[in-house]
């Protein structure tokens, strides 16, 4: 089967041909991203507007949080996103066991993440740092800072959360890949789909890059 | 109060013949534009209608018919603009030598208090041509006061102090009412006004009886509070601030930026001490948030005000301006 | 143009000399429930937003019965404030926010562009589930026991006074939410990728461009809505404090976020109105719409200057009077751009070839009350006034006149004018004259006493009120049950159509426009053919001089 071939046999029925389709996915997950920019935009905004407001509350509960996890969860997300890329490029090649066992890689690196994440929020549950559902919270510094410390903790768990909601459907997504491409359906130019699962993961990658100093290194200088 | 079927409110403060005068303007205006619109709507639907014998040549969409329709509106709008916001200007900006007054509403009562002490609830005594001035803070969600009759309202937040001015013209009952939604009996949070001479007023004010003022309410809290163990005037290792003559003066904080002594600093201070520390002291005061009610903080602030050598009325620019 | 074989199913055995076409290829439930065709979606979304359109009319009944007297006497207060909310939010979310664009959007944009459907006809389905899962939150919440913070969720109250199913609603609208951006983005992908060859920008038709500028508004201004639901429904579920004043939160930031689509939303409501109209007085006058580009940028400046007024509604929230006045100077600027829309529609009637069928009364009855709105909104865009006004009748009034007066009068006139093309079926245009006076009349005795309501002073939202308001309500509520009753009118008489119906002819209204030159039922695909364009929007024979005489003995 040529790239040709290839190519008509998987343009759905009413787009004219390959180059429309293509431009009309990719288009069209571009849009979604900036859905998605304006979704995490308002929980952002509000993030910074109390940042502003209880600048020392803030870094103060900032430091609780440990950042050597959130580094080593940074570096995790970025070598997702390399091995994501690496998957689209092999997509784009037209091998399709390679971006199987890229996407695999990925799903792993991306569980990782989540694994961490998850241990975190143990801690921090064991810590009292998780002023939800009425769970109290250990906090000895000065009592005006109950009230916003709180608030860090309640963003910080609203914020990794629904990054953390996004990153599970990723996964789930691209397990949704896994079998066909090691089948070799993304062989002969077949790469699509490929692409675009990996616009969002880079997108999901790309909303950490932010979480991580806005959450952990709030101020680290003291 | 309105009992009587109307098409026009009555119209009793001092912004009311502003508002009106600027509503009548627009009234004018829409009146004429709608009956523009819609004579030129029947008079092409009647005159191009499909069996009429009539020229239906077609003109070409003229670039400076729209331009014009633009260039013209815009000074238009502009003029509204600058006119709403004057309005604007004067209903949010107290004049010199305001009467004031405290609001606590709660969910579904407004409480109010005079300066003399008294207090009242859900009916609110005004002097005629004096100008009073409505510090106002919510005890737990969202209220708004509104007097139809004065053209005022503004929105009674909790967690913040928001104020309202208005000055009555004639004496009578005037409707208040709750405009933000505020839950189950929200339509019954209603009040009235009751715009009185100033003879009448004072001797309505005379006859409060029990209520004591607010800054003697305020001077106990003080002594409850033990707050002169660390607020005391002429104490040389005074812990905190002295308090004497500071109400609206600038203060020079530990971060090296300054705040004025409003009503907004002086409960932030009381509720949340660290959060403005005055330069020169230890953040040592415990904070007070929860345990004394907005109300209390009020009386405190009053008390405070009372330590002034000549007690003046906030100035305009006090607290939270809307 | 295509070389895609197309699949064949025949489900349905067809009566002699019927052709094939969407609606009577296959008749199982199946087929339609997982339906990717548009044109079926679009039938989809027309059987729920009409659901909710009673549902929402039948609370508005209720309470428009209840204030015929100042007392208490119909229901309780917790059972008012539960029928105002219900209102308030199944009329925006269920049904002014999807009407126009989800069912006549979804119907007409790929046919108007020359496209076999949307660029995504799976999500197209999506969406329609993910509404009506929302819908059924809705529902669950309405039969449960209802919500009382009004449509507007103000904060503390919603996220911790109340003891109402404020979670499940937030949830609701926040499904409902996904449905609105994937229409959005659907709508904006089919645009910019799926127009026919020749169709450039310049030569949609201005339904499109409406369609577009509303998409935009969907995609950026729906997420910031589902994060701020989200929030208050996590702040009730497991109590962060965001909100909250007694932890450091600002209620007022809910406000701001909140407007920040919700106001936006209003031009949701509005711009697809407003692309309707343009279609329907440029095929009734037989004109091509007088200044087309300024109309069609008069779109995208609304869609862009609608989301940098929110603060036009707070201010007596307490923001500041600077804050305010900024917003007061872009909400009278965005009057430009609608004044432009007015100002078109009425040129495009000079020297046309007019006549008063069903659709073009709708939108001779849109031109008026869209004045009327909108010279109100001038009113609540002059802080001084709007200080009086804010939150009472008046805003009511206003705003219905843009929803009600405007979009659903838009509505109705679209559904009329493409019923032929959605159904193959002709209305009856006598009682479809009727209803459109009845609901023109209905409509300003209900809502235009309501204006005076709002300047004497009373507040939105209250159970009982002052005896003297009672005349102006009880003309308000008469008004009230004469539009209930012109709205079921058309309900009536096009449910008959579909059976009784004078067989539509391809072209009924000899429109121009690629929909039209589809058989009516257009066929699953739409075009055999990929249609090539090589005319401007709106060719009536009438614009050009030398094709049509003067005068015209049709």
């Amino acid at each position: 089967m040529n790239v040709a071939e290839a190519k008509r046999m998987n343009v759905a029925h009413h787009f004219d041909d390959w180059e429309q389709q293509y431009e009309s996915c990719v288009l069209g997950m571009w849009v979604f991203i900036v859905t998605e920019v304006m979704f995490f935009g308002g929980v952002f905004a509000i993030y910074m507007v109390y940042r502003v407001n209880y600048p020392d509350a803030f870094a103060q509960a900032s430091r609780q949080l440990d950042e050597t996890l959130g580094t080593f969860n940074t570096f995790a997300l970025l070598s997702s996103s390399l091995t994501m890329a690496l998957a689209v490029r092999a997509a784009h090649l037209g091998r399709s066991r390679q971006a199987g066992l890229l996407i695999v890689l990925t799903m792993i690196l991306g569980t990782l993440f989540l694994g961490v994440k998850f241990y975190e929020y143990h801690h921090k549950y064991e810590q009292g740092l998780m002023p939800l559902l009425g769970l109290p919270l250990n906090f000895n510094g000065p009592a005006e800072e109950l009230g916003p410390t709180r608030l860090f903790y309640g963003l910080y768990f609203v914020m990794t959360g629904i990054h953390a909601v996004h990153m599970i459907l990723g996964i789930a997504i691209l397990a949704l890949f896994i079998s066909p491409a090691l089948r070799g359906r993304y062989d002969g130019g077949n790469f699509l789909s490929v692409e675009i699962v990996g616009l969002y993961w880079h997108f999901v990658d790309l909303v950490w890059i932010f979480l991580f100093p806005l959450l952990y290194l709030v101020d680290r200088s003291h | 109060m309105n009992t009587e079927f109307e098409l026009f409110p009555e119209s009793a403060s001092t912004a009311a013949p502003a508002v009106d005068r600027l509503t009548l303007f627009m009234v004018g205006l829409s009146l004429l534009l709608t009956l523009v619109v819609a004579a030129l709507v029947i008079y092409f639907a009647v005159k191009y209608r499909r069996n009429n014998r009539v020229d239906r040549t077609q003109l070409p969409t003229s670039i400076r018919m729209e331009l014009t329709w633009m260039i013209v509106s815009l000074p238009i709008l502009m003029f509204i603009f600058v006119w709403g916001a004057k309005v604007c200007f004067f209903l949010v900006r107290p004049p010199a030598g305001t009467m004031p007054i405290t609001v606590v509403p709660k969910q579904w009562m407004w409480k109010f208090q005079h300066a003399s002490g008294r207090r009242e609830i859900d009916v609110l005594h005004v002097p005629v041509n004096q100008p009073v001035r409505l510090t106002m803070i919510s005890q737990d969600v969202i209220h708004s006061l509104y007097v139809p009759a004065f053209r005022v309202k503004q929105d009674v937040l909790p967690g913040r102090y928001t104020a309202l001015w208005f000055e009555a013209t004639e004496p009578g009952e005037y409707r208040l009412n709750c405009a933000e939604y505020c839950g189950t009996n929200h339509s019954r949070m209603i009040g009235r006004v009751i715009a009185q001479s100033p003879g009448d007023f004072a001797e309505w004010l005379a006859g409060g009886g029990g209520d004591e003022p607010p800054e003697m309410t305020g001077a106990k809290l003080f002594e409850q509070y033990q707050c002169a163990t660390c607020h005391q005037a002429g104490s040389v290792q005074s812990r905190g601030p002295v308090l004497e003559d500071i109400y609206m003066t600038p203060i020079a904080l530990a971060d090296g930026g300054s705040a004025i002594a409003d009503d907004a600093y002086l409960r932030e201070s009381i509720l949340r001490p660290a959060a403005k520390v005055v330069a020169g002291y230890e953040p040592i005061m415990p904070p007070f948030e929860g345990q004394v009610d907005e109300e209390a903080v009020l009386h405190l602030i009053a008390y405070i005000k009372s330590l002034d050598g000549a007690s003046e009325s906030p100035p305009s620019n006090g607290g939270e301006q809307p | 143009m295509s070389t895609v074989a197309e699949p064949k199913p025949i489900s349905a055995a067809l009566p002699e000399g019927q052709p094939r076409n969407y609606l009577n290829t296959s008749y199982t439930v199946k087929s339609w429930l997982f339906t990717v065709d548009h044109k079926r979606i679009a039938i989809l979304y027309l059987l729920g937003v009409t659901l909710f359109f009673f549902l929402g009319g039948a609370a508005a009944v209720l309470f428009r019965l209840e204030l015929m007297t100042p007392q208490a006497d119909l229901v309780e207060s917790e059972t008012y404030n539960k029928l105002f909310t219900l209102h308030g939010i199944i009329m925006i979310f269920f049904f002014l926010v999807p009407s126009i664009p989800a069912v006549l959007g979804n119907f007409l944009l790929p046919l108007m562009i020359g496209a076999r459907d949307l660029a995504f006809p799976r999500l197209n389905l999506l969406s329609w589930y993910l509404f009506m899962i929302g819908g059924v939150f809705t529902l669950y919440v309405t039969v449960a026991g209802g919500v009382d913070t009004g449509w507007t969720f103000y904060t503390p109250y919603s996220s911790t006074y109340s003891n109402t199913y404020v979670m499940a609603t937030a949830v609701g609208i926040f499904i409902t939410g996904f449905s609105s951006i994937l229409t959005g983005l659907n709508f904006i992908v089919t645009t910019h990728k799926m127009r026919a060859p020749g169709l450039t920008w310049f030569r949609l038709p201005l339904f499109v461009w409406a369609h577009y500028a509303t998409s935009l508004i969907f995609v950026l201004g729906t997420p910031v809505l589902a994060i701020t639901l989200l929030l208050v429904a996590l702040e009730r579920g497991l109590g962060i404090g965001i909100f909250d004043p007694k932890l450091g939160g600002d209620p007022i930031l809910f406000q701001h976020l909140f407007w920040f689509y919700s106001h936006p939303a209003v031009y949701i409501m509005v711009l697809p109105a407003m692309g309707v109209q343009s279609e329907i007085i440029a095929a009734f006058s037989r004109n091509r719409i007088f200044g087309y580009r300024f109309v069609a940028y008069a779109s995208l400046a609304i869609a862009v200057l609608g989301f940098l007024v929110w603060g036009h509604h707070m201010f007596v929230s307490g923001q500041s009077l600077y804050a305010g006045m900024i917003f007061s100077i872009l909400s009278l600027l965005i009057a430009i751009p609608s004044a432009i829309k007015v100002f078109n529609w009425t040129a495009t009637l000079h020297r046309g070839s007019i006549t008063f069928q069903t659709p073009m009364l709708y939108a001779l009855g849109f031109i008026g009350l869209f004045t009327v709105g909108g010279l109100t909104g001038l009113f609540l865009s002059a802080m001084g006034i709007d200080v009086h006004v804010h939150d009472t009748y008046f805003v009511v009034a206003h705003f219905h006149y843009i929803m009600v007066g405007s979009a659903v009068m838009a509505y109705l006139g679209g559904i009329h004018y493409w019923w032929p093309k959605m159904t193959g079926r002709m209305y009856p245009e006598g009682w479809g004259r009727f209803s459109a006076v009845l609901v023109f009349v209905g409509f300003n005795l209900t809502f235009f006493p309501q204006f005076i309501l709002g300047y004497l002073g009373m507040p939105r939202r209250y159970h009982v009120y002052d005896d003297g308001f009672q005349v102006l309500n009880v003309m308000s509520s008469a008004g009230a049950s004469i539009l209930g009753i012109a709205y079921l009118f058309p309900f009536t008489y096009l449910l008959w159509s579909l059976k009784y119906g004078k067989r539509a002819s391809a072209n009924p209204w000899n429109a121009v426009g690629l929909e039209w030159t589809t058989p009516s039922p257009p066929p699953k695909h739409n075009f055999a053919q990929t249609p090539i364009v090589t005319w401007e929007a709106y060719e009536y024979p009438c614009s050009n001089p030398d094709e049509v005489p003067s005068v015209d003995n049709e």
